[in-house]
């Protein structure tokens, strides 16, 4: 018995020395984790999770204390990437009820005063001054900042139009059935 | 075929179904040319691929043959004019496709004169080197007919590349229904048999199979009468779905395999459909673009069921009128067959390259069976021709984990519909995996969109950064400039000052 008691506290007592020094040996400067959800992260620092940017959601994230669903044009891809990243349980059907949107000028409206292209994150807004501008939907992430800074309401969010393209087949129901 | 060869060529076939085929509705009367209709809607996308860059403006006079869309990339097809007339619209008409969603269409109002566009054909076809015939066929508009509707020139060209042995032409026309295949074989025999020794040059194949299913005994005599003397050997296969499928036929006819994921081509096989070889005679031998096709309008609903020769662009009312029309309103229209096809929303939507068929079917014809709970029955395992478990397919795609349904080969599955055909609790389980691969792709696109967003906000963010930088610098430059100039000055008050003191004191000197 004493073989064995011996034994086992020489090999606990070796292997915690082992992790103390391997801890501070191999230490690791800040959290990896938060540089690789910054990765998923559109980057358009819209604000719109209420955080300072990309970077603070990112941070808020790797610490738990904001939810997978945060990013409104990250849409239903960034959710499920950043539930498998951390490993949260997310119910992605509950998501899909917000429609992806883009920003539209309404050209009756637009004076052509150059606000919303200076505060679009990602170069969505083509114009000059006094001229019409216009919006590049591809680049879009309907982050709402050219809505804020518009003096008349000459912007706005709308769905994404459905094209022939984008069109697919609707989830069928079954109603009390089981697949 | 006799009861042996039909089973051991049976056993090569995994899975399958054996519908009620229903052709004798159709199968019986000739091809009719229908009557041109007033007004012909041609869209721009008729293909797999970029949509065809429009190339007339509204006013223009055409003439058939004439181009109208040219193709818009390296996977795409041009578009002709289908008769002489005068462009009368471009813009947005309802297309043939589940959604009903608009796509972009030049309406062409007939003269009536239907005078062809002037070709230069050569005398021997086979004098073209194969490039210049693969060429051809792209410049023709050809896509695959049986419904896939791939532009077949970039078949050719690829099947060149990648050295192919067999050219397997596709005869089966498995969908219940259509016969349009059929009606061709029988009466235009000839033309199909040399199309098919046209793509056999243009591709390097040295081996020509035509598969004919053998519930087609007059097409399979008539193209056996066409094909004798010449290389192309016609093969009958057993009647069964999908035999139509090109994997399932090629592995009938050579009893070889397709890889999953694979093409024909990593096999050495290259495979057309029949109609494309018809279709691929008339371009190469007198220069005719595809502008017109064979179309089987069937189904209970229609008075006078048959194949017709339409215009691309006729709307799906012309030929229901040409056909005597509807005996009751029908329940379900569809495009296409009835396993395969899409189904459409009224009868205002024009033919296009890939329309094989227009069914009218009846409520009594399509039953609409409440969908029941799945008892795991394994019947739709058995009917899948791939290989796959469409219950668990499902099972998975409705809790919303798709990428099991993907583990599980979704990405496989053709949509032939044998599954749901076969089950006895009415899942739409080929619903369910047409739906996973749109979400799939969505997703798919989401990504790269997410990744595209990124790289335009960091530029941004890198423009502004230097935007400042250069705005400090000149800030800089513009201070450094005032400072020396100041500075000058100083020097200089400060010297004339110094000037004016040594006068003053050589004065008082």
């Amino acid at each position: 018995m004493f073989i064995a008691i011996f034994s086992l506290t020489l090999l606990g007592g070796a292997l915690g020395l082992f992790l103390g020094y391997a801890a501070r040996r191999l230490a690791v400067e800040g959290n990896p984790l938060v540089e690789e959800i910054q990765a998923i992260l559109p980057g358009s620092q819209c604000g719109q999770c209420g955080f300072p940017g990309c970077a603070g959601a990112a941070q808020a994230l790797a610490n738990h204390e904001a939810p997978v669903t945060l990013c409104p044009p990250g849409g239903r891809e960034v959710v499920a990437l950043l539930a498998a990243k951390l490993g949260v349980e997310v119910n992605l059907t509950e998501v899909a009820d917000t429609v992806p949107q883009v920003a539209e000028v309404l050209e009756d409206l637009c004076i052509g005063c150059t606000r919303c292209y200076k505060a679009c994150p990602t170069d969505a807004i083509l114009g000059a001054a006094k001229q019409i501008h216009a919006v590049f939907r591809e680049a879009c992430t309907a982050c709402g900042k050219c809505v804020e800074v518009c003096p008349t309401e000459a912007t706005r969010l709308i769905p994404v139009p459905v094209t022939l393209q984008s069109w697919y087949w609707s989830k069928p129901s079954l109603q009390g059935a089981t697949a | 075929m006799n009861p042996l060869s039909r089973f051991f060529s049976g056993l090569r076939a995994r899975g399958g179904v054996h519908p009620d085929g229903r052709k004798g509705l159709s199968a019986e009367p000739p091809i009719r040319i229908l009557p041109m209709p007033e007004r012909l809607y041609v869209p721009l996308q008729q293909h797999v691929g970029a949509c065809a860059r429009l190339s007339v403006l509204v006013g223009d006079k055409l003439l058939k043959g004439q181009l109208i869309g040219a193709s818009g990339g390296n996977i795409s097809a041009p578009v002709h004019a289908p008769t002489s007339g005068r462009v009368v619209a471009i813009g947005e008409f309802p297309s043939p496709h589940p959604s009903g969603l608009p796509g972009a269409t030049v309406t062409i109002e007939p003269d009536g004169d239907d005078r062809c566009i002037e070709a230069v054909v050569p005398n021997d076809p086979f004098d073209l080197s194969p490039e210049e015939i693969a060429t051809r066929v792209g410049a023709a508009g050809i896509v695959g007919l049986g419904g896939a509707t791939f532009p077949s020139a970039v078949k050719l060209k690829l099947s060149r590349k990648s050295g192919i042995s067999t050219l397997i032409v596709n005869g089966g026309e498995c969908e219940p229904y259509l016969t349009c295949d059929d009606r061709l074989m029988r009466e235009r025999a000839s033309g199909i048999v040399e199309g098919i020794r046209l793509i056999a040059y243009a591709a390097g194949a040295r081996e020509m199979l035509v598969g004919i299913e053998d519930n087609k005994p007059e097409a399979i005599a008539a193209m056996r009468l066409a094909a004798a003397g010449s290389e192309v050997q016609i093969k009958v296969v057993p009647a069964m779905y999908p035999m139509g499928w090109d994997k399932q036929m090629i592995q009938v006819l050579t009893g070889r395999e397709v890889p999953a994921e694979g093409r024909s081509a990593e096999i050495g096989v290259l495979v057309h459909n029949v109609a494309t070889a018809w279709a691929v005679y008339q371009a190469i031998r007198f220069g005719r673009p595809l502008v017109s096709r064979v179309v089987t309008v069937s189904g209970a609903a229609v008075v006078a069921p048959g194949n017709l020769e339409v215009p691309i662009g006729a709307l799906a009312a012309d030929l229901i009128a040409a056909s005597g029309g509807l005996l009751t309103q029908p329940q379900r229209l569809v495009l296409g067959g009835p396993m395969m096809g899409t189904q459409l929303p009224h009868l205002n939507v024009p033919m296009v390259k890939g329309s094989s068929g227009l069914l009218a079917l009846t409520g009594k014809e399509i039953g609409l069976p409440q969908p029941a709970p799945c008892i795991r029955c394994s019947n739709c395992v058995r009917a899948c021709p791939v290989g796959l478990l469409p219950l668990e397919m499902a099972a998975h795609i409705r809790a919303a984990d798709l990428s099991a349904a993907v583990g599980f080969g979704l990405k496989d599955c053709i949509g032939c519909g044998s599954c749901s055909y076969v089950c006895p609790a009415h899942i739409p389980l080929v619903h369910f995996f047409n739906y996973a691969r749109g979400e799939l792709a969505a997703q798919e696109k989401g990504k790269l969109r997410t990744e595209a967003t990124r790289k335009l906000a960091d530029s941004r963010e890198e423009r502004m950064q230097r935007i400042a930088r250069e705005r400090e610098e000149a800030a800089r430059q513009r201070a450094a400039r005032k400072a020396a100039a100041d500075a000058a000055k100083k020097a200089a008050a400060m010297e004339a000052a110094r000037l004016a003191a040594t006068e003053n004191q050589e004065e008082l000197v």
